[in-house]
């Protein structure tokens, strides 16, 4: 791994109205890395995953991603092109085919040709494994289908970041590991990941580091197996044993 | 590349659009030709002198909604911005109009709006302005737009807020600038969404351009009034000018149904 973070979080303060949402988080992730962050409802979780891409502003601190800080708007554009996300909710374009789904970012922010586009979202439909759905709205498919498809429309960008905001927890739990196997995939071939999961199992195989946050804060973070088996903080235990059981 | 086949476009194969209303309009057609023909007189004069009519109406209903379309999505787009002042500006914009009755605002237009220009010429001494004439298509054509932007607005606002928030946000994180994703992701899908209130308003428009008879505006309404003055004939007059408008308003509600069908088969 390289000294230098590719995401680096110095500091980051958010509030919503009143609700101070974040109270001075800290994270350096490297390149390569797998991150998996777990906590409580309301801890914070998808408002830090969400200023990474800037979906959320944050009131005070620094963000910097692969060398760009997130300040100006050109930035934060570039930034979002480098970093990917996959939501709860799939957030698939339903007025557009699985190939379209895939294809039109590529087109009008990559510049991508339509040929272009096309081969390199089959390409990517075959590796998550429906390349037989590319024509078929996203409604026609399964939730674990569609949140596959999601993978592949982020993936298309080339991002050198996947966000991943709790991705199998709005699926039936027999769509939960062909979802899952995606991701371990993408983790062993070096994809940099923040993975917000409860995916205890996941996070275990794939993971490199695992954080509790509670309150808006990172209270412990530990190499998987540590943290699930021996942590150290009394929340983090009372956490997980709700969690592991 | 191999793209596999359409194996599954079940949508798409439905059965063909029949639409029973259609008959509606027809029949009122056929009952026009009826008249024209087995009465030529009063019904065949009536309509040749309102003929010019009917083109004025369509014309003036025609390019006063390309623009209410245009003009709303701004307004639209602006109120639910986070540009502060202009969405201040624009909101005032739709309450005051939403409170005035449109034939007030087409007087405005034609009457008001004019001798105010004309007053200003006086006062700078600049002659052009002093001699102002309002051209009545023209200012009615402004009078309904201003108006029925501000409804149609309130249409796109709607449409908008009803796409959740997450395709915004799935498009943004994909790279896309906010235009981009309105114009790819958010505007297509609301665009089945308001389509029905954005053909009632069409529909509303075409009727309420009657009232642009009383600014001057040479429409079917007004030549219908004018035949009746020469003719003394009202009763055949009106029946005719109703049932040129109703063979207007129920073809354009039926265009509507059509291309609501339309766009709900590419789901
Ligand atoms: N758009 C918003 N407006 C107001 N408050 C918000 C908003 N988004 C989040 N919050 C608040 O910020 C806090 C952190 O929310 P966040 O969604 O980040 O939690 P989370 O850890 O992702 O929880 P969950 O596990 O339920 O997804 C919560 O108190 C939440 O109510
Ligand atoms: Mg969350």
């Amino acid at each position: 791994m390289e000294r230098e973070p590719i995401i680096h979080i110095e500091n980051v303060h958010k509030w919503f109205g009143h609700v101070h949402a974040l109270r001075g988080v800290n994270l350096d992730v490297y390149k390569g890395e797998v991150v998996v962050i777990i906590g409580p409802s309301g801890s914070g979780k998808s408002t830090l995953l969400r200023c990474i891409n800037r979906l959320e502003e944050f009131d005070e601190g620094k963000i910097i991603v692969d060398g760009i800080p997130l300040d100006s708007a050109e930035n934060i554009n570039a930034v979002r092109t480098e970093v990917g996300m996959v939501f709860q909710q799939f957030n698939l374009f339903p007025h557009l085919t699985v190939l379209e789904n895939i294809c039109l970012a590529q087109r009008i922010v990559r510049k991508r040709k339509k040929e272009e586009a096309e081969a390199i979202a089959m390409e990517l439909l075959r590796k998550v494994g429906i390349p037989e759905k590319a024509h078929n709205y996203p409604a026609q498919l399964s939730g674990g289908q569609q949140q596959r498809v999601a993978i592949a429309r982020a993936l298309a960008m080339n991002p050198k970041i996947m966000l991943f905001d709790e991705p199998t927890s709005a699926l039936d739990p027999e769509m939960i590991q062909e979802v899952l196997d995606v991701m371990l995939n993408l983790a062993r071939e070096g994809m940099t990941m923040v993975v917000v999961s409860h995916e205890i199992g996941f996070a275990r195989a794939a993971a490199h580091r695992a954080i509790l946050m509670d309150e808006g804060q990172i209270v412990e973070e530990a190499p998987p197996d540590i943290l699930f088996n021996n942590p150290r903080h009394e929340r983090t235990r009372a956490f997980l044993s709700k969690v592991l059981h | 590349m191999n793209l596999p086949a359409r194996d599954s476009a079940p949508l798409l194969s439905q059965k063909r659009f029949r639409d029973p209303w259609w008959l509606l309009v027809l029949a009122i057609v056929l009952i026009v030709i009826a008249l024209v023909v087995l009465q030529p007189d009063p019904f065949q004069r009536i309509l040749l002198f309102v003929r010019d009519g009917i083109q004025v109406t369509i014309y003036v209903t025609l390019v006063s909604f390309a623009l209410v379309l245009f003009l709303g999505l701004i307004v639209g787009l602006i109120r639910l911005s986070k540009l502060t002042l202009l969405r201040g500006i624009a909101t005032i914009y739709v309450e005051v109009i939403r409170g005035i009755p449109v034939l007030v605002q087409l007087i405005f237009w034609y009457f008001a709006f004019p001798s105010l220009v004309q007053d200003i010429g006086r006062s700078v001494g600049w002659s052009p302005l002093m001699n102002y004439r309002p051209n009545p298509v023209a200012m009615a054509i402004l009078g309904l737009t201003i108006c029925y932007a501000a409804y149609m607005s309130e249409v796109y606002r709607a449409g908008i807020q009803s796409i959740p928030r997450g395709q915004m946000e799935a498009a943004r994180s994909l790279g896309m600038t906010y235009f981009q994703a309105m114009r790819y992701v958010i505007l297509p899908q609301a665009v089945r969404v308001i389509l029905p209130p954005v053909g009632n308003e069409f529909i509303t428009l075409l009727k309420d351009s009657s009232l642009t008879s009383v600014v001057a505006v040479p429409e079917l309404t007004r030549r219908g009034r004018e035949f009746m003055a020469a003719s003394f004939i009202p009763l055949q007059t009106w029946l005719m000018v109703s049932l040129l408008y109703l063979v207007m308003t129920l073809l354009a509600t039926r265009v509507v149904a059509w291309i609501e069908y339309k766009t709900r088969l590419e789901k």
